[in-house]
């Protein structure tokens, strides 16, 4: 199998989809020049660079991909999302509803995001939080270049507007990716570790976080289970249900604030759903209500490392918290 | 007619334009090594950024943006405490939590840095609206790249200040480059200077190479926004001669344009000809050599010995 870098498992799923569709095009302050080899292939047409402008990047993609185009916009860091807000939320995402289903908007927006750069709270900010708490647009965040690669398949595919966040952290460590024209559905969790005493759900860079964690664990004989949950909206919850039941502990970890976070989502879940199972309170491990900042120690003590999420797990052993 | 301005030695903005050029070529070094952070730098545009602010007072206030460093140093900025805010360390302008691209200087008028582009022209409105509330002398200068232009933050904030009659010099410093994207790839016009007159604001573009012309023109712009209260943009012509951010192979740049401009460069242009008018001889330009090449190396054994903020930093300063 061909090793590729997130980056460059990207680039190989637009090239794919581009080549199958002539619909599917690609634009964004700067894609023109850093994708040139898609540039070279389908033309300048199809791969433009824009003015900075976010709010009229993601306002023609949703004019275009309601009118039959299947844009790609890249957003370049999460935070500029914020400048494209109105025409994420209210237009991808609500116009297909209040217009009693007459519409559908094919496009994938790509943000990158989290720690890695110290480039600090402007450029790194996990808002994935945000985009799954709006009706209407899908939410995807892969942890490795195979996922990414079959996930922006799908995603591109996808006859909704779906959010592809790239975590900083990963983006160019290289991965085994299979050749060909893989497909994952979205909202379809992978164990990433198979385990029966705990539960660890994560996505992003904290899956690696996570399975260090349970290597350590495994030492000390505690078998964690590892959930990388690929998708947040949708979210496997048959999954997570699944495999909490199984263990009756479950710790939920991610970078994003773990104020309101998806992990907030997960716990309420598993409390509602699986309440029976649970042996231990359930325990969230996300960073502070606070931004990140650029500082390299504060920026990786913003992030639930592996030491942090394998006292968290033990804590769950211990007889005061049974 | 306010009074004249007051002479500035040109010898005096040869010298910040030197320091702003020594104190990047660590960052970019810095950044090879992966001793430092990678930087926007300026290098190239130090004219633009010296020229601007000696025109100003102290009362005045500047917003700008993640291409600070020349703005911060020519407004009298420690380079030690911005070094060692670039490395993330507690004795920087921000205690390293801003990291090179948003130094904000309260202490120095340098308020409310954003590398959001586009965000500093946003806030600019309220800043010079307390100015003016509180019956402030001081008047408001806004520095932005070409890219910012495109923003819609650009437009809403011209119009606004138009209309409120707001004390702003906007200063857009056309580098041609909006980080990958050459601006005649992204813009509808020329110039900024073609979008600020349609708001009524009156604008003018000038060679950002040359110190003692953008002095010139920031001094009437600063006159003319200091009596009129209203808004006034200053287009600075320039080049951005490295990448968008250290490390950049600056493979996607015209090479033929990178010469022209490198041919152009601000510092040797204003060295040559103060040496060409006798107002500098090479003794005294060896001198300035060693005199900022001494203060570079204290601004960086400063940095080094300040300590990375202490732990529980992590969520200090989120709420007043
Ligand atoms: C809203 C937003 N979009 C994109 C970026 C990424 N980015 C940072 S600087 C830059 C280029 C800005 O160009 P310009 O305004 O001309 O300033 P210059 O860098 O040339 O000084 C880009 C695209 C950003 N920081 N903020
Ligand atoms: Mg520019």
């Amino acid at each position: 199998m061909p090793s590729l870098t997130l980056y460059d498992a990207v680039g190989e799923a637009l090239g794919e989809e581009m080549r199958r569709n002539p619909g599917v095009l690609v634009f964004g302050e700067g894609v023109a020049t850093k994708r040139h080899a898609l540039v070279e292939e389908f033309g300048p047409l199809r791969v433009r660079n824009t003015p900075l402008s976010e709010g009229i990047i993601a306002g023609t993609a949703v004019g275009a991909a309601a009118t039959g185009l299947r844009p790609v916009i890249d957003l370049l860091f999460a935070p500029f999302l914020c400048y494209a807000m109105d025409e994420l939320v209210n237009s991808a995402g609500k116009l297909r509803y209040i217009s009693g289903g007459q519409f559908a908007f094919p496009l994938v927006t790509l943000a990158m995001t989290g720690a890695g750069w110290g480039v600090g709270a402007q450029h790194n900010h996990n808002l994935e939080a945000w985009f799954v708490h709006s009706p209407g647009l899908k939410v995807v965040m892969p942890s490795n270049p195979a996922d990414a690669k079959a996930l922006l398949k799908t995603a591109i595919r996808d006859d909704n507007p779906v959010l592809f966040f790239l975590d900083i952290g990963l983006l160019y460590q290289p991965g085994e990716v299979p050749l060909g024209d893989q497909q994952l559905s979205l909202g379809l969790a992978a164990i990433a570790r198979e385990g029966q005493d705990v539960t660890l759900v994560s996505y992003g860079k904290t899956v690696h976080h996570c399975l260090q964690a349970a290597h350590t664990l495994a030492e000390k004989g505690i078998a964690a289970e590892v959930i990388d949950l690929r998708s947040l909206k949708p979210l496997d919850e048959a999954a997570i249900l699944a495999s909490v039941t199984k263990t009756g502990r479950l710790i939920v970890v991610h970078e994003a604030n773990r104020l309101c976070g998806v992990g907030a989502e997960i716990a309420a879940l598993v409390a509602e759903y699986a309440f029976a199972a649970l042996q231990a309170p359930i325990i969230r491990l996300g960073g502070p209500d606070a931004p990140v900042a650029s500082s390299y120690p504060l920026e990786q003590a913003f992030v639930p490392q592996a030491e942090t999420i394998a006292a968290a797990a033990q804590r769950l052993f211990s007889p005061h918290y049974a | 007619m306010a009074t004249q301005p007051p002479q500035i030695d040109p010898r005096q903005l040869l010298e910040q334009m030197m320091l702003i050029r020594a104190y990047e070529e660590i960052l970019i070094a810095g950044s090879v090594t992966g001793k430092i952070p990678g930087t926007c730098t300026s290098v190239g545009q130090e004219a633009a950024a010296v020229g601007v602010v000696n025109a100003l007072t102290a009362a005045d206030l500047i917003l700008t943006n993640h291409r600070s460093a020349g703005h911060l140093l020519a407004r009298g900025a420690d380079p030690g405490r911005l070094l060692a805010e670039v490395m993330g360390r507690s004795d920087g302008y921000c205690k390293g939590k801003s990291g090179s691209l948003h130094i904000s200087a309260k202490e120095l008028g340098v308020v409310l840095t954003s590398t959001i582009v586009g965000a500093e022209l946003s806030l600019a409105p309220g800043v010079a609206l307390s100015q003016t509330m509180f019956g402030r002398p001081g008047i408001v200068v806004c520095f932005f790249g070409d890219g910012a232009a495109c923003e819609g933050s650009f437009h809403e904030s011209l119009n606004l200040a138009a209309l409120w009659q707001l004390p702003i010099l906007y200063v857009c410093e056309n580098n041609q480059w909006q980080a990958f994207v050459h601006r005649r790839e992204a813009m509808s016009r020329e110039h900024v200077t073609d979008w600020a007159a349609s708001y009524g604001i009156p604008a003018r573009t000038v060679d950002g190479n040359d110190v003692v012309s953008v002095l010139a023109a920031a001094q009437a712009a600063t006159a003319q926004v200091r009596e009129s209260r209203r808004p006034c943009l200053l287009e600075t012509w320039t080049y951005r001669s490295r990448g968008h951010f250290e490390p950049d192979d600056q493979s996607y740049v015209d090479s033929a344009e990178r010469e022209a401009w490198l041919a152009r460069d601000p510092i040797a242009n204003c060295r040559d000809r103060l040496i060409a008018d006798g107002r500098l001889d090479a003794t005294e330009a060896a001198a300035l050599v060693e005199k900022i090449a001494s203060r570079i190396a204290v601004a960086q054994a400063f940095a080094d010995a300040s300590p990375f903020p202490a732990a529980d930093e992590l969520t200090r300063d989120v709420y007043a």
